[in-house]
């Protein structure tokens, strides 16, 4: 349950680049792990690639682009935030990072189906 | 209008630093009554020992502040038919910081860290100097009359988690304040004001949740002067004057 003085989008937009930027520290050392696979055991590699026409799988890699994206976008508009003359707009910027990790994340769906 | 039968249900958290809980009780409803009103009446007519604080009444004196429904509030602004959850209402002392009793909280804390963070002025002239001009319009002085008007209430200090994660931190009243005075074309010491506020608890701790922006009752920005402390810490870095 979300206490009423977060309930906000700005506190949202926050919450949403913590978890993002978590979820894909999470993520970071399965990736290298099965790029070492390369290297290490192609065979088994090759294993792991074909679970990638599994259609969870598939679902799973549009959360994590749109998790790469939202993180990318957020990021981009704290530093604008920080380092740019000020700007009014933080929630429809805020709005506006979310569209176009949809926008980048449904793309990659749409492509990888 | 409302008539005289019509009761509010209202909790009040009592008790003090130890520890307490919401206690209930019936208030009768009132045209244009205030959450500040309904406590009153609570302490008037019902339980006297009821603790909680205010001066003004009207919006200028930022004492009266507390939690209502879960947010922060200016109680003496705020009608309580604009915040009633049915016939309900919750009154809980400030988040933050430490309670007396009841609705009264210790806002030493909160003051302490005005100093903290270098907002007494720093007089660049004496009394016997003639008094300098300031053009009203100039960017700098209207960067810091962006943040004068602040009465020290402390709900920004309440809204935000980050001072609730980071005793140290100086929270948005007090980097705002730091602010105003560095944007101050009379503030002789600018460098004073970026040491103190890019120490441990200073305004690089800030998250931007924008918590403070949003339930500040005079709708200042604080997010706004953090983000423009953060950034002339950061340029200073570069170059060491403004």
């Amino acid at each position: 349950m979300i206490r009423p003085h977060r309930s906000h989008p700005l506190w949202f937009a926050f919450i949403l680049h913590r978890l993002s930027g978590l979820g894909l520290a999470l993520f970071l050392p399965a990736h290298f792990y099965l790029l070492s696979l390369a290297l290490t055991a192609p065979e088994s590699l090759d294993g792991y690639l074909a679970l990638a026409e599994n259609p969870l799988v598939k679902v799973a890699e549009f959360g994590l682009v749109f998790l790469l994206a939202v993180h990318f976008f957020g990021g981009l508009r704290l530093m604008a935030m920080e380092w740019l003359p000020w700007s009014g707009r933080q929630k429809s910027l805020a709005a506006g990072a979310v569209a176009a990790a949809f926008l980048v994340s449904g793309t990659f769906f749409l492509q990888a189906v | 209008m409302s008539s005289d039968k019509e009761e509010l249900e209202v909790s009040i958290w009592r008790g003090d630093d130890a520890g307490g809980a919401f206690e209930d009780y019936k208030v009768p409803a009132q045209d244009s009554q205030t959450v500040l009103d309904v406590v009153s009446w609570v302490q008037q007519n019902t339980d006297p020992t009821l603790s909680y604080r205010y001066a003004c009444r009207v919006g200028m004196c930022g004492s009266c502040a507390m939690m209502v429904n879960g947010v922060p509030r200016w109680t003496c602004r705020t009608h309580v038919k604009k915040v009633l959850d049915g016939k309900k209402v919750t009154v809980a002392p400030l988040r933050n910081l430490p309670v007396i009793k009841d609705l009264a909280t210790d806002m030493d804390p909160f003051f302490d860290k005005w100093v903290k963070a270098g907002g007494v002025h720093h007089p660049s002239k004496t009394r016997d100097d003639p008094i300098e001009p300031i053009n009203p319009k100039s960017i700098a002085r209207s960067e810091a009359d962006t943040g004068i008007e602040c009465i020290n209430c402390s709900v920004c200090y309440a809204a935000c988690d980050t001072v609730t994660g980071n005793a140290d931190y100086l929270g948005p009243a007090a980097l705002q304040r730091a602010w105003t005075l560095y944007n101050d074309a009379k503030d002789a010491d600018q460098q004073t004001i970026l040491d103190a506020v890019s120490g441990n608890g200073g305004c690089h701790n800030c998250h931007s949740q924008g918590s403070c922006t949003l339930f500040c009752p005079n709708e200042l920005n604080p997010m706004k002067a953090i983000a423009g402390l953060k950034r002339a810490t950061a340029t200073s870095l570069f170059k060491r004057k403004k």
